[in-house]
């Protein structure tokens, strides 16, 4: 038993997972097939990267989504985000730090009951703009914050 | 590495407030500036959350996201004693899931 083949097990038990979930119609066309964005997380830039999960990189700024997010972080190795936002029919929220040398860091598909609202944390490389998108009726929103980092957390 | 998922999930007027701390390393891709050994990335790629089997939140994540990491969100439509099912699978295919009652 290799290796190669652990992995290729593992890899089939989770397509089959994803498959149960398709088969019972839980996930989003969208979300099934782009298992997991890898251009969009690679991407450089935020507008690449947006444009990589979307479609589209433009997002107009919104007052409607609030942002919450420290002034100043100590450790950039945890930054704790919050998004919020009163935005009708919000679909998905993403993160994104602007000057991380992969600016998405999180992007959240929403289920149909599920409030606008997300609280994680994050890391960053230094002192740079947190971009939260909020994608609602097939339209981008987005909300900026400047976080400034005293110690960056992408180094160690 | 322990594989564990800490789930609180409130109910208050039919909003639940999840809250959920995970235990993973969390790594970014990072090269040693002086042996050049590279260290490979390791971090949860997709988290699923499912009430009564029907998915509430699916969040897919990069390796921005910190260590032992923490998700909160807020959803309708479940009663106290309900049950919530968190997973993530991670880059190396290793996986975590835990189940919850809504209190």
């Amino acid at each position: 038993m290799n290796s190669k083949r652990r992995t290729l097990l593992k890899g089939s038990l989770a397509a089959g997972a994803v498959g149960v979930a398709v088969s019972a119609g839980l996930l989003a066309p969208r979300t099934v097939l782009a298992a997991w964005p890898k251009s969009a997380f690679s991407a450089k830039g935020v507008d690449a990267s947006l444009s990589e999960l979307y479609g589209s990189g433009d997002a107009s700024s919104s007052k409607s989504i609030k942002l919450k997010a420290p002034d100043i972080a100590e450790n950039g190795a945890v930054v704790p985000v919050t998004v919020s936002s009163s935005i009708a029919n919000a679909e998905s929220i993403s993160i994104f730090v602007a000057k991380n040398p992969q600016p998405l860091t999180s992007s959240y598909a929403l289920g149909s009951g599920t409030e606008a609202y997300v609280a994680t944390r994050i890391k960053m490389g230094k002192t740079s703009d947190v971009v939260a998108v909020v994608k609602a009726g097939g339209k981008l929103y987005s909300a900026q914050k400047e976080v400034k980092v005293t110690i960056g957390g992408c180094g160690g | 590495m322990a594989k564990s998922i800490k789930v609180r999930a409130s109910n208050k007027k039919g909003l639940t407030t999840v809250k959920a701390l995970m235990s993973h390393p969390m790594k970014v891709e990072k090269k040693d500036k002086k042996t050049g050994k590279v260290t490979p990335a390791h971090f949860i790629q997709t988290v699923t959350c499912e009430h009564n089997g029907k998915a509430v939140l699916t969040a897919e994540w990069g390796a921005a996201i910190s260590a032992n990491p923490y998700l909160s969100f807020k959803f309708n439509g479940a009663k106290v004693g309900d049950s919530l099912k968190i997973s993530w699978v991670d880059n190396k295919g290793e996986n975590a899931s835990v189940d919850a009652k809504i209190k």
